[in-house]
């Protein structure tokens, strides 16, 4: 069974998860992200790395943010963006995804950026394009189902490693509903990639999944003994559909209990940095003091993840 | 038309008979063994030195997609598939479409396949109309169709009276209920086993709760209905612990395990291979091993293909969107051979599992055993050959399996139905 | 060939820039040895303003062949290119590729009065139709295609020219 993310070299051929990736790739990701920060600065926010590239975003599931970031990054490497929502219900109509993927390949497609809601959607059309010998076509994991989202796990990554340097010495929370959070096991797995001794995952049972411990993390149900001591409080988004039901009485208790508030967070180390994926539910996940306070680097994670997706696409097209 | 099959070496788990001695087969039935009746003129000799003769494999799961969906298999398609696979007899689950709950649909079934006059065909009618769990369906009239058992496919009841009241109407006539464990609620929405797999590629999972609970029930059911019981495809070490706690308690009740069940585990979903996605879902490794010692020991009965043809169209989308099953017929003697080999067992006691003991499970008297005078189905195969397992093939329509590309042990040279040569390879 | 004496081409290279610099030039070293170079003129001419680093890994013309392969560094132009006059540093100006680059590179920072360029050594190859402002030493004849001229800098900082089989 061949990693499909990597091409006949063991090169990074498409990216769609990083668990699995080596260190050593995750680092040089990071590493070939920092001057790529510098673009912005400039008068002309522009390198003519892809110029010339037709990059597709596809997105089977509406993520207007997202999209936007994969396509400032694109368009700074000076790529032919074409945005596509593919609702879901054009592809019940008839058409598959891979249909769909065939179609974009005939007008010359250089790499897609996709998001859906299944899990493995991107392997699939990953495997796909091998099957078919199309090894010049990349894909992007842009967020699928549950599984990953890499590109915001290592734009996590660059946030720690600026202001943290040493993962070898950390001690980082991620707390919320970590059962749907793609960025979650991305995170996670990228964590325990870099050296991080000790992740940890902090919910009700009800949002942690089966065996999660298993993916190398502890597991807290108490957010006050959860995050004693830590040096990075990752939290995760409440879907909305999610807080009303089964998995959670409301949204108020989720809060009173799971709620980042300042005075939870006096249990972190006085330096920790709180971060979130956005778009945040404040009240629900955290509180308004912390989210806009001195410890959050919730807005230096969006710059950075443009110079990391810059970097992701760079080093997909270049091999 | 007379047969002799020469030299094989015999093995027919049901009379505990292991030894190279010739078949004599005349107008369909076994005539003789070891020696020629009086007055056997041979037709055509079948020289099967080095091969093996055993009773045509009993299959007690296989889809062949008829009616309903012809797009993705045909009657003749399969039965050309259980041909290659030396299966001579097929337990038939109700959920075509329309579904198996009237006796003209199964009486259309059993005429069509007997005009194709390959392997036996033994529906298993529906439990409730259309399986959807409300009403009963005319059980007395579909045993004279032809039906054999009464299931509910994968499908589960909801209403649990429903339930009891339908094993209660099955056990006034004493048939048989074949159940597939699956408890609707908490499999719901799930696409693998709840574990580290599914929590790693971040698949929803289907807990062994799922199986646990819906068999408690069951069997919980079955105790005061007085039901036949049979247990479909288990997939859990707690599955076959709970059935064999009802066994110590003095139920009677049977269960079978699918070949993918007994060889593939979560792991091999890998990549999102949706060859994995099965219902009920790949469980652990530690599962799969109890599964195979349990069959092994007999506390699982019989081994099935649950041959589900599955086209690509309906696996070339993202795991979760994929249809469950894979295509099993033709692999059914391979994966028995294999695991009972890696299990340790004799030839003699892994054919059982698809030859005596499925017989004994579906009610079938007349075959599953090579004794004189029983129904002259014979499966033929060389137990050395290796052969590779590839789309070009399998003969089936649906081409999708977990075992692509993978050696196994066993090759089916002859099969014969009925004493006619239904399929042969002849390596000359 | 002559003895290729980094440290004295050096300052010959500076003599020949000395007469046309203002307190508006300003230096852009591209990176690593004409940055190398760039920080010595900046020190031997006085230059006030501050110094420019280039990294062309980005703008490379070769990029989709060749890929990010080393690792790129930060470009850093701490002053505003707009109508100033810049020199570029190389230290060797072989095909013209990358002053290309570098020039391409300068200019999304903004349009500069002018861009000069100044090199230690021009050996000749040229693919490009690109000449040095300031050379300190022309090959009389190309180096072969064989052959690697590069800049290297040891421990003490003192520079060297090394002619290396490729």
């Amino acid at each position: 069974m061949r990693n499909p993310q990597l091409n006949k070299n063991g090169e990074l051929q498409h990216l769609l998860t990083l668990d699995g990736l080596p260190r050593d790739v995750l680092n040089a990701i990071l590493d070939n992200a920092t001057p790529f920060t510098e673009v912005a600065e400039r008068e002309v926010k522009k390198l003519p790395i892809l110029r010339g590239k037709s990059i597709f975003n596809l997105f089977f599931e509406n993520s207007t943010r997202t999209r936007t970031t994969f396509e400032i990054a694109a368009k700074r490497l000076s790529a032919d963006v074409v945005n596509l929502n593919v609702s879901t219900s054009s592809t019940t109509k008839g058409e598959s995804l891979l249909d769909t993927v065939d179609n974009l390949c005939a007008m010359q497609a250089d790499m897609f950026v996709v998001r859906h809601a299944a899990s493995g959607a991107p392997v699939l059309i990953a495997q796909h394009l091998q099957a078919t010998g199309r090894d010049h076509i990349h894909v992007i994991n842009a967020g699928d189902g549950r599984h990953a989202h890499p590109t915001q796990g290592l734009l996590d990554m660059y946030t720690i490693r600026h202001y943290k340097r040493d993962f070898t010495q950390l001690t980082i929370a991620i707390v919320g509903d970590v059962l749907h959070s793609r960025v979650a096991r991305s995170q996670i797995a990228a964590l325990t990639t870099l050296g991080v001794p000790e992740v940890r995952v902090i919910g009700p049972k009800t949002l942690l999944p089966t065996e999660i411990e298993k993916l190398g993390v502890r597991v807290f149900h108490d957010m006050s003994e959860g995050l004693r001591g830590v040096d990075v409080v990752m939290m995760l988004r409440l879907q909305n559909e999610r807080m009303n039901g089964a998995l959670l009485p409301t949204p108020q208790e989720f809060y009173k209990v799971w709620g980042l508030t300042a005075e939870k967070l006096a249990l972190a180390k006085p330096d920790a940095i709180v971060m979130h994926p956005g778009p945040m539910n404040r009240g629900v996940e955290i509180e308004s003091a912390v989210a806009d306070g001195a410890q959050a680097v919730i807005l230096p994670q969006v710059t950075f993840g443009i110079a990391v997706r810059m970097a992701v696409m760079s080093m997909l097209a270049g091999q | 038309m007379k047969i002799r099959i020469a030299n094989g070496r015999v093995i027919d788990p049901a009379n505990q008979t292991d030894r190279i001695q010739d078949v004599y087969i005349a107008d369909g039935k076994i005539a003789a063994l070891g020696h020629a009746p009086d007055g056997f003129v041979d037709a055509r000799t079948i020289d099967a030195t080095g091969l093996v003769v055993a009773p045509g494999l009993i299959d007690l799961a296989a889809r062949l997609r008829e009616p309903g969906f012809e797009y993705r298999a045909t009657l003749e398609s399969e039965m050309d598939a259980a041909m290659a696979g030396g299966v001579t007899s097929l337990a038939i689950p109700p959920d075509t479409d329309p579904v198996l709950d009237e006796p003209g649909l199964v009486e259309m079934l059993c005429y069509r396949a007997k005009k194709l006059n390959r392997a036996h065909v033994y529906p298993v009618g529906a439990l409730t109309l259309g399986l959807k769990g409300e009403r009963l369906s005319e059980m007395a009239e579909l045993v004279e169709a032809g039906c054999v058992a009464f299931s509910q496919a994968n499908v589960p009841i909801l209403d649990n009276t429903v339930l009891m009241r339908a094993m209660q109407y099955a056990a006034t006539f004493d048939f048989r209920v074949w159940l597939q464990p699956i408890a609707p609620f908490l499999s719901r929405g799930g696409y693998a086993h709840d574990g580290e797999v599914a929590t790693r590629l971040g698949l929803p999972g289907i807990p062994v709760a799922a199986e646990t609970v819906a068999l408690f029930t069951y069997l919980q059911l079955a105790k005061i209905t007085g039901a036949r019981l049979h247990i479909t495809r288990l997939s859990s070490a707690d599955g076959l612990r709970l059935i064999e706690q009802a066994r110590a308690e003095g139920m009677d009740v049977t269960c079978d395990v699918s070949i993918n069940h007994l060889h593939l585990s979560d792991m091999d979903i890998g990549y999102f291979n949706a060859n994995c996605h099965l219902v009920p879902p790949l469980r652990s490794q530690r599962d799969r091993e109890a599964l195979c010692r349990g069959l092994a020991e007999g506390r699982i009965n019989a081994l099935c293909s649950d041959h589900t043809p599955v086209d690509d169209d309906g696996k070339l989308t993202p795991f979760s969107e994929s249809e469950p099953g894979a295509t099993g017929l033709e692999l059914l003697l391979p994966l028995t051979l294999k695991w009972a080999a890696a299990s340790g067992l004799s030839l003699l006691d892994g054919l059982a599992r698809v030859t005596s003991d499925a017989a004994r499970i579906v009610g079938i008297t007349k075959a599953g055993h090579l004794s004189v005078g029983a129904r002259a189905d014979v499966c033929i195969f060389d137990p050395a050959a290796q052969v590779r397992i590839s789309r070009d093939t399998l003969r089936s329509q649906g081409k999708n399996t977990a075992f692509l590309g993978l050696e196994l042990p066993g090759q089916v040279r002859y099969t014969l139905v009925e004493g006619q040569l239904m399929f042969a390879i002849d390596h000359a | 060939m002559q003895s290729l004496d980094a440290e004295a081409l050096c300052r010959q290279l500076a003599e020949q820039m000395r007469p046309h610099v203002s307190p508006a030039t300003t230096l852009v070293g591209i990176r690593t040895g004409g940055l190398w170079l760039a920080e010595r003129l900046h020190a031997l001419l006085g230059i006030t303003q501050p110094l420019g680093a280039i990294d062309v890994s980005f703008y490379r013309d070769d990029y989709a062949a060749k890929g990010l392969h080393t690792k790129p560094q930060r470009t850093e132009i701490p002053f505003n290119v707009e109508n100033a006059p810049v020199i570029i540093v190389d230290d060797v100006l072989y095909t013209g590729r990358t002053t290309r680059a570098a020039i391409n590179e300068l200019f999304d920072y903004g349009r500069p009065a002018s861009v000069g360029l100044a090199v230690l050594i021009d050996r000749g190859g040229r693919e490009l139709p690109i000449a040095a402002t300031y050379c300190a030493l022309y090959l009389p004849e190309p180096l072969p295609t064989s052959q690697n001229l590069q800049l290297e800098r040891d421990e003490d900082g003192s520079l060297n020219l090394r002619l290396i089989d490729a």
